[in-house]
């Protein structure tokens, strides 16, 4: 396909119709045609060294079995989805296998497969980090993504964006921020956090027209990041914030969020 | 008597080569003189030139991401329905719960006020246009199968889902809470098909008091796993 790949979100605030419909077709149909690419890979092939290989219909623990493999056949596994393998046997039957199953299968060279699941080990050193965040930025409500990367187990960088929408003014906030985990190694691991950035703030249309500010800000927190399972963690955190505006007093604002990330 | 020559010297010999060992130990130069270890084992005459055969097992495909779009009918409260679309990417976290961003386009219609009074309009072409995104958190509350004719099933789940962003609409960014039940019928494994209904909450004052405005949307949509 020649066509140039578009996947992002016209970032305009008010993008045509037919420039969201050919984006969205562009963006199925590059799905579609690069898809298939897939099918001609090769597949690792494993052998049943339990008693038996149960293949069921679904990747879920309800699905029925339909199918099963004896001890020192071979099956291919063609794809992985959250804890389940999606494998075909030599007479060409499909089906779904649990994580669980598969650790007891082996490598042609004997060796056992390594099925192994991230755990709290990788909650610790994993380098790269993205999230969601909502709460209350001092009355208004605020969502937030952040993306972080960790210079060692105690210490990571992260930076933030941040859409506020209050009943008077909406905005949106840039920060960096420096993170020092004490505990990484807890499964639920307190932080403290400090940070400056931007925010931007304007008046909503409905209140009489007052003028956009831009503003730079300043802040401290403490927070604690939960781990849950897999590649996945909760954080809560509170913040507080001074923003240096231009007038005489500086404001200061409290920020409560809570929400849920990611570690690669 | 030549055997007890043999053993007197021998019994010399032994002495004498015993001795300088012990004198190299006691100047320490013992250590040095020990053979390094060499790659080859003593004794190996022939080196074999074969390499050890490396298996190289392919990468297990892993399809947690679901990607795709959808077109479907929005009703924007007070403003009337119209036609909706937009993306959606999900990250399937374990067999029940996954978290899913969508961004969406619809337009609101004329209130029933602005068809009445003529002329009189409450806000421009651009502000009726509806966007909004949304980050949720759903669950598969009830995975299934479905069967067509005798040779044919397919996997289906209901789920349902909540969560919050924002909209923008009449002017302004508004906080949006978003809840809604869906359908996902998977064509093959790869390839689903989604119907959703969904309920876009957010706050409004443009016809004078503040209200919460319901603004349900139906969908129908088509995704890829990847």
């Amino acid at each position: 396909m020649s066509e140039p790949s578009i996947t992002t979100i016209p970032s305009t605030p008010q993008p045509t119709s037919t420039a969201w419909l050919g984006c969205l077709i562009a963006a199925v149909l590059q799905v579609f045609l690069t898809a298939p690419v897939q099918a001609a890979d090769e597949y690792r092939t494993v052998t049943v060294a339990d008693p038996y290989l149960e293949m069921r219909t679904g990747p879920g623990r309800g699905y029925p079995i339909f199918n099963v493999v004896d001890r020192g056949e071979t099956v291919d596994v063609l794809m992985q989805r959250t804890e389940w393998y999606l494998v075909r046997t030599d007479n060409d039957k499909e089906g779904w296998v649990d994580r669980g199953q598969m650790e007891l299968t082996l490598q042609p060279d004997g060796s056992r497969v390594n099925f192994k699941e991230v755990g709290l080990e990788d909650f610790t050193n994993a380098k790269w980090e993205a999230g969601l965040l909502a709460g209350d930025f001092g009355g208004a409500n605020i969502v937030s993504l952040y993306g972080g990367y960790s210079l060692n187990p105690n210490v990571s960088v992260e930076l933030w964006v941040s859409q506020i929408l209050g009943n008077f003014s909406n905005g949106w906030m840039g920060s960096l921020n420096l993170v020092h985990e004490a505990f990484p190694e807890w499964r639920v691991s307190p932080f403290f956090t400090l940070g400056a950035g931007v925010i931007h703030t304007s008046p909503k249309s409905t209140i009489i027209q007052g003028l956009d500010r831009t503003d730079q800000i300043g802040h401290v927190g403490a927070g604690v990041r939960l781990y849950t399972a897999r590649r996945f963690l909760l954080r809560a955190e509170y913040k507080s914030y001074v923003v240096f505006t231009s007038r005489d007093e500086n404001e200061e604002v409290e920020e409560w969020k809570v929400g849920f990330a990611f570690f690669f | 008597m030549e055997s007890r020559f043999r053993v007197l010297f021998l019994t010399v010999a032994i002495v004498g080569l015993s001795g300088c060992a012990a004198t190299k130990n006691l100047f320490g130069g013992g250590q040095e003189e020990a053979p390094p270890p060499s790659a080859e084992a003593p004794g190996q005459v022939i080196d074999p030139q074969v390499e050890r055969r490396e298996v190289k097992e392919p990468a297990i495909d892993r399809e947690d991401f679901e990607v795709g779009g959808f077109v479907g009918i929005m009703g924007i409260e007070d403003f009337g329905s119209n036609v909706s679309y937009g993306l959606r990417l999900a990250y399937h976290i374990t067999e029940g719960f996954f978290v899913e961003a969508t961004v969406g386009q619809s337009e609101g219609g004329l209130t029933s006020f602005e068809v009445l009074s003529g002329d009189l309009r409450l806000l421009t072409d651009d502000e009726r246009v509806m966007t909004y995104y949304n980050l949720n958190l759903g669950y598969n509350i009830l995975p299934g199968e479905v069967f067509i004719g005798e040779g044919r099933a397919y996997n289906t789940n209901l789920y349902l889902i909540a969560g919050l962003g924002s909209t923008r609409f009449a002017g302004d960014d508004r906080f949006t809470v978003n809840v809604g039940v869906g359908y996902r019928f998977l064509l093959t494994d790869s390839v689903a098909l989604h119907l959703d209904f969904r309920d876009h909450l957010f706050d409004i004052d443009l016809l004078g008091e503040e209200k919460t405005a319901h603004n349900l949307e139906g969908h129908l949509g088509i995704t890829v796993f990847f």
